[in-house]
């Protein structure tokens, strides 16, 4: 164990512990931007710069391991002064385009540049067209609105093991591509993780703000991982669908079904009324209408044939609440254990 | 699930998801993790990266996964009990078996192992195509492993045999010693949200919830007095399983069917045999979201709502049971489906009446040992894993720990049987269907925004460009894929993931459906059709 002082508080972690992680286990906040618990640290932003006595140079507290003694200070004028600059530095690239853009409101760039109150970017740079170069049809990248930051990459390497995307071109030009379009699978792992609106749903764009979001959280109906997840919800239509990170056995992640598969719930398509088939037709019936066939046809074969004339398949989709009445009906009220569904397709 | 009831007394997965991190080996088969469980998939790639774990990949497909493997062999389809047989018969030979395990813990080894003497490295090789070499690694790499993970799914049970390959991995886990420890297990992956919950629920014509078995009288009874019935109203004999329903039905044994949530005019094996059958009903009741394939076929459809709009539980593929909860109003006037379960329940003279999701899961822990602690309040936050016998139980994340659920496990002496279809010269390949990472089942979910079609617009049959070559076939050109049942017309994808001789279609899409081609032979125990193994004949449309 090592044992160190941070802003005045004696802290002992294990060693190899980052100077962040340390603060953390304290409940000292450094303000991030590139780091993400889910990922090896980056290193990319200089947001978490501290100042450790007998040292020039601040230290970024995500890639710094503790050592035995050193006193750390992770709030002074010059961090502040550090924080701001590259905040700015950012701004320079990135539009303040918060209106329009689906990442306002929860946005962890936005927050950091209230923080530190930045009201005014003294530096200015050429304005470069820089075209969208992304892999998939369902995940827009803004290329301005991205601070190079890192995480998407770092996620799709380290999370998904997959590796689809990368950082093509250096300095002013560099920006994030589909290095194998053909791997990518759009799970959305990397707008998960990007910490601005450089990487948005395309399918919710301009869809909602995230401040009038009701998020309902639930469990997906996909396939057995069972996923946790929150369906947005906005005048009664499912927008999109977002996680927590830490939560459920996804700790975050999904799929490109849990992500993005939920346009089937507000479809035009669902049957909003029971129907009838007379000759060979469906007609629109009443729920009375309908539940009265039903009742009449089915009495009328249990009279005459028995309940195991009748048979049931109850639902690996429905929940299981449903599934225990569904078998319940079958065999107190059919009078069988014809009851099955489809666990063995 | 028959397999690991008999093998260990509970059908389930025995270890928990994040369980792989702590595996020295993994053993793969018969399941595509990274397009059909992605999240799971998550883990095994860190449990490589970051915990050194090895995985082994047995497969005729070689999938995505194999990237990660430490190993990977290609057998040919359905000879599964042929290399499980002879991955043991090296084990035990090289003294990896974990003698004191089976000695305190098992039963049936005597005879189980005598049988395996006859598979040999090169008799199996024969069976499988495997190489000894390629056998006598993969022995090693689980064998020697402790602990070590089997993750298999509908890969291993759509077959002819299904069953017995299951009793099989459950063999080569005991001998190993891999039973009720962290990071071992045999862990089916289930392929849908509730599959497992349904299973739980007594959606199965032989049990009750928790698997308590319909032909107990004692547990008659209980559910008798629970549901307000006289003490012998309820039925003795077990049902008739899906695959059984069909033809019950084409030949008027049964008359009626009510189907919920199930779409199987595009799942079911030999689709026009299907269709035939359920013409032949005199009643037919579908209740759904959509107008699926299965429901233009009914009498009566009955518009149900999506796991958006109401309360209720799943049960995920490790036994957790979580909530789902309501965001949605029903549009138009669709109504719950417990709603109207309950409704046309008291209109034929069985009255049913709940408050709600909640007041259901109330009457499932009172009637279910198994669920006996779980209520909508201690799951708020997160799920618990059954067996969850009382309120203060926390739950059981791993089976089987000091005890196997049936008291000792028990080896099953089983035998290779080839497929109940073999390629021949008029039929020269073999067909196995599946899914692929961007639609669900049938695709009635799926494919109806424009999201996942944008992803994944049509079908493919994936073919080995060796074959291809030979057919004259390209990338995108129309293939001809014909059975002894039926025939489809299908775009080729060139990939080396089928080996050669092997073709893959997805079975999504009911206007090309795949199951028109697949044979409706079923495993006799578990009554699972072989979806895995049929002989087709590819040729390049014209």
């Amino acid at each position: 164990m090592v044992t160190l002082t941070i802003d005045g508080k004696e802290v002992t972690v294990p060693q190899g512990t980052t100077i962040l992680e340390a603060a953390k286990s304290v409940d000292i906040r450094i303000p991030t931007l590139c780091y993400h618990e889910r990922l090896n640290p980056i290193g990319s932003c200089r947001m978490c710069v501290v100042e450790i006595d007998g040292f020039g140079h601040p230290m970024a507290a995500c890639t710094t391991p503790v050592e035995d003694g050193i006193e750390v200070t992770t709030n002074s004028d010059r961090l502040t002064r550090i924080r701001q600059d590259s905040l700015k530095l950012i701004l320079v690239n990135h539009p303040l385009d918060c209106p329009i853009c689906d990442k306002g409101g929860e946005c962890l760039l936005q927050d950091l540049v209230y923080e530190h109150g930045i009201d005014k970017v003294e530096y200015t740079a050429a304005k470069v067209d820089r075209d969208s170069l992304y892999a998939t049809p369902l995940i827009r990248y803004w290329p301005d609105r991205c601070i190079m930051c890192l995480r998407c990459v770092t996620a799709c390497q380290e999370i998904k093991g997959i590796g689809a995307i990368s950082i093509e071109g250096d300095g002013y030009g560099a920006q994030v591509v589909a290095v194998d379009p053909e791997i990518c699978q759009s799970c959305g792992e990397c707008l998960q993780v990007c910490p601005t609106g450089a990487l948005t749903a395309d399918l919710s764009r301009y869809r909602g703000r995230t401040w009038l979001i009701d998020r309902v959280p639930t469990t997906c109906t996909y396939c057995g991982c069972g996923c946790q997840l929150e369906l947005n919800v906005q005048n009664n239509q499912v927008i999109a669908v977002t996680t927590k990170d830490g939560v459920g056995v996804n700790q975050g992640s999904l799929c490109v079904k849990g992500r993005f598969g939920y346009e089937f719930i507000n479809s035009d398509d669902r049957l909003k009324t029971p129907m009838i088939k007379q000759n060979g037709e469906f007609q629109e019936a009443s729920w009375d209408e309908a539940l009265s066939l039903v009742a009449e046809k089915f009495s009328a074969i249990k009279a005459e044939h028995g309940g195991g004339a009748i048979g049931g398949l109850t639902s690996a989709r429905c929940s299981n609440e449903e599934n225990y009445l569904f078998q319940k009906f079958m065999r107190a009220a059919i009078g069988t254990n014809n009851v099955d569904h489809c666990a063995r397709l | 699930m028959a397999g690991l009831a008999a093998t260990f007394g509970s059908g389930a997965m025995t270890n928990p998801i994040k369980d792989v991190l702590k595996s020295e080996t993994v053993l793969v088969t018969g399941t595509n993790t990274t397009e059909n469980h992605p999240i799971f998939a998550n883990y095994l790639k860190e449990a490589v990266l970051k915990h050194g774990t090895k995985i082994l990949v047995i497969d005729p497909r070689r999938i995505d996964l194999v990237d990660y493997a430490e190993l990977y062999l290609q057998p040919k389809p359905g000879t599964d009990i042929a290399w499980i047989n002879g991955l043991m018969h090296i084990i035990i030979k090289e003294g990896w078996a974990a003698q004191e395990y089976v000695a305190e813990r098992c039963e049936g080894y005597e005879d189980f192992a005598k049988n395996l003497e006859k598979y040999t490295p090169e008799y199996v090789s024969g069976i499988t195509g495997l190489s000894e070499d390629e056998l006598y690694a993969a022995a090693k790499l689980y064998g020697q492993a402790s602990p070590a993970s089997i993750l298999y799914a509908m890969g291993i049970t759509q077959h002819s045999c299904g069953t017995d390959n299951v009793k099989s991995l459950g063999n080569l886990a005991m001998l190993c010693g891999n039973m009720g420890v962290e990071g071992g297990g045999v862990n089916p992956l289930r392929g849908q949200n509730n599959v497992q919950g349904a299973c739980d629920m007594g959606g199965l014509p032989n049990v009750y919830t928790g698997y308590q078995k319909v032909d107990i009288p004692e547990v008659r009874e209980k559910f008798a007095k629970a549901w307000g019935l006289e003490a012998d109203a309820l039925d003795a004999n077990p049902g008739l399983v899906l695959t059984e329903m069909f033809p019950a039905a084409a030949e008027g044994k049964v008359k009626a069917m009510y189907i919920m949530g199930e779409n199987p005019l595009v799942s079911d094996p030999d689709l026009t045999h299907i269709e035939h059958c359920v013409e032949a009903l005199d009643f037919f009741v579908v209740q759904d979201l959509f107008m699926t394939e299965t429901a233009k076929m009914a009498d009566v459809v009955l518009p149900g709502v999506s796991f958006a709009e109401k309360d209720g539980t799943f049960v995920n593929s490790e036994r957790v049971v979580q909530r789902i909860r309501k965001a949605l109003t029903i549009p138009g006037e669709a109504r719950e489906d417990r709603e109207i379960i309950a409704e046309l329940s008291t209109r034929m003279g069985y009255e049913m009446k709940y408050e709600s999701a909640e007041a259901i899961m109330q009457e499932i822990s009172q009637v279910t040992p198994s669920y006996g602690g779980i209520t909508y309040e201690r799951i708020a936050e997160k799920g618990l894993a059954w067996p969850c016998p009382d309120t203060d139980h926390p739950g059981t994340p791993i089976l089987h720990v000091s005890n196997f659920s049936r008291g000792k496990g028990l080896f099953f002496t089983i035998d290779h049987q080839p497929p109940a279809e073999n390629a021949d010269a008029e039929y020269p390949f073999i067909l196995t269907t599946g899914r692929v990472h961007s639609h669900f089942h049938t695709g009635t979910m799926t494919r109806k925004g424009e999201g996942l079609n944008k992803v994944h617009p049509e079908i493919k049959a994936e073919i080995n460009p060796e074959d291809a070559a030979r057919l004259g076939v390209e990338d995108g050109d129309l293939l001809s894929i014909s059975s002894r049942r039926g025939s489809i017309e299908v775009k080729a994808w060139l990939s080396d993931r089928p080996a050669a001789g092997l073709v893959f279609v997805p079975f999504h899409f009911h206007e090309v459906a795949v199951n028109r081609l697949t044979n409706a032979v079923l495993d006799p125990v578990a009554k699972i059709p072989e979806y895995k193994v049929c002989a087709v004949k590819v040729e390049k449309a014209v």
